[in-house]
């Protein structure tokens, strides 16, 4: 099914067929991404960024991708010099914005303010993160930067670690991760764990999730390591954040039993988690993976807005 | 229709709503839903509590006079108490009778448990639920996705 016009709130928006769709395109756009070659594909498109909270990745590889294939953006970075101040609703906010663009990316505290943005707006609107719900886009990177690394998504280990009840890219990720028979290994502290509803979903569905909370246990035969920042912003009451943060951190010690081919990623800013040390290992994906941000997008904006890739 | 002595512990009404087999002890919920203390029209409402069922063991009763009950409020009953029925009551006879079932989208009725969910911000819209799960009843919130299978505190 065509992604054309429509919106993407939750990963659980595309089947396994339209996620492999888009991870094809990606891979083909990244000479695009890289300023190897130059697609107009998006040349009279507008594409509003409504960003509601702090975001640099996930904005600026947006805007990046929106660039690279010759559309423009109109942005707002922060929600306190917008009409909201004024008690504006975002539903109206987002009103005003459809009538302004052919497509708006979104990104906001609340969850469910994607869903609302979609219904507000008769132009597609892309989740970039709400609260602690849905990332999808972050997911579909993530699972572009697995493929590139195995070549294959089937029956992979991947070991998600650190915050998986507030990280909104866990649960999106895990539920990728299930619809393509991967086996889930979660690793947490105990007040971060991923929410019972989350791993019944993930059951029902047919996923092997499995926990380890020793990491280096958890590495030792995993093809991924997938490492979470603990977002302070998360947290209600700071001692909890204080009482979890810097109980991990990945470094070469860790992952000394670890598989060759093992990759780490991390969907940045790391806060400590992952030692620079890594960084020079074959282990360290995340930068990678911070660069496929932006074919992936761009594959999904092609997509969204002008019907795919034409052609072969 | 014979009432029974049982039945008669309520007076009958003349027209209105009866809702009978309401799970024991929810009858004041079921006031609160149907609003009993701020009925502004010409409009008596009866309770039982407690009252000998052979479907239930125990159950409370509701009637209200010269009211029908919006599909809003049914399904609020529905919700915390499944096992009601609902008679439509005209010239002291039942004119119609049915159990409250679930719809497939509840829309207005509950506020959604997770405080960060956007329906619970000053937005223009109404909570709405998905009913994913029958029995026992899962509702889905179709905003943040969050699970609800528990009502009586987040009723709106």
């Amino acid at each position: 099914m065509s992604l054309h016009g429509r919106d993407l709130i939750s990963i659980r928006d595309l089947s396994r067929e339209e996620i492999e769709a888009v991870l094809a395109a990606a891979r083909k756009m990244i000479p695009y991404a890289e300023g190897s070659k130059v697609s107009h594909s998006l040349e009279d498109k507008v594409v509003a960024m409504a960003f509601f909270e702090p975001s640099t990745r996930t904005r600026l590889s947006f805007e990046s991708a929106v660039q690279r294939l010759g559309g423009s953006c109109i942005t707002i970075a922060d929600a306190s010099v917008t009409s909201m101040r004024k008690g504006e609703s975002l539903h109206d906010t987002i009103r005003m914005l459809s009538s302004y663009a052919d497509a708006i990316v979104i990104r906001h505290p609340n969850e469910g303010a994607a869903r609302l943005a979609a219904r507000a707006s008769d132009r597609p609107v892309l989740n970039a993160g709400d609260g602690a719900g849905q990332h999808p886009t972050q997911t579909l990177l993530d699972l572009a930067t697995m493929q590139e690394a195995f070549g294959t998504l089937s029956g992979l280990k991947v070991v998600l670690l650190g915050d998986l009840k507030y990280g909104r890219t866990v649960h999106s990720l895990a539920h990728a991760l299930a619809l393509f028979g991967g086996e889930i290994v979660l690793s947490s502290p105990p007040s971060l764990a991923l929410p019972d509803q989350a791993r019944r979903r993930l059951e029902h569905m047919g996923a092997k999730v499995s926990e380890q909370p020793d990491i280096r246990k958890a590495v030792r035969d995993a093809d991924v390591l997938y490492v979470t920042r603990i977002q302070k912003e998360r947290f209600g009451d700071e001692s909890e954040y204080r009482k979890v943060a810097g109980t991990y951190r990945i470094d070469a010690s860790v992952l000394a039993d670890a598989k060759p081919r093992l990759a780490v990623m991390h969907p940045l800013p790391r806060a400590g988690e992952i030692a620079p040390e890594v960084d020079d290992t074959p282990h360290a994906a995340y930068f990678r993976q911070a660069f496929l941000a932006v074919p992936v997008r761009m594959a999904l904006l092609d997509a969204i807005l002008a019907g795919g890739p034409k052609g072969g | 229709m014979a009432a029974t002595a049982r039945e008669l512990k309520l007076t009958p009404i003349k027209n209105g709503t009866v809702i009978d087999h309401i799970t024991n002890g929810l009858a004041l919920e079921v006031l609160r839903i149907i609003g009993a203390t701020t009925l502004d029209k010409d409009s008596t409402v009866s309770v039982a509590l407690h009252v000998r069922s052979n479907k239930l063991g125990w159950k409370d009763i509701v009637k209200v006079e010269n009211m029908e009950l919006s599909p809003r409020k049914v399904n609020a009953i529905a919700l915390i108490a499944p096992t009601a029925t609902i008679s439509i009551i005209r010239e002291f006879k039942v004119r119609e009778k049915r159990s409250v079932d679930l719809p497939e989208k509840i829309v207005g009725v509950l506020h959604c448990p997770n405080r960060n969910c956007i329906t619970n911000q000053a937005e223009p819209i109404e909570s709405e639920f998905d009913v994913t799960q029958r029995r026992p009843v899962i509702l889905t919130c179709v905003y943040c996705d969050r699970e609800v299978d528990e009502f009586l505190p987040y009723l709106a």
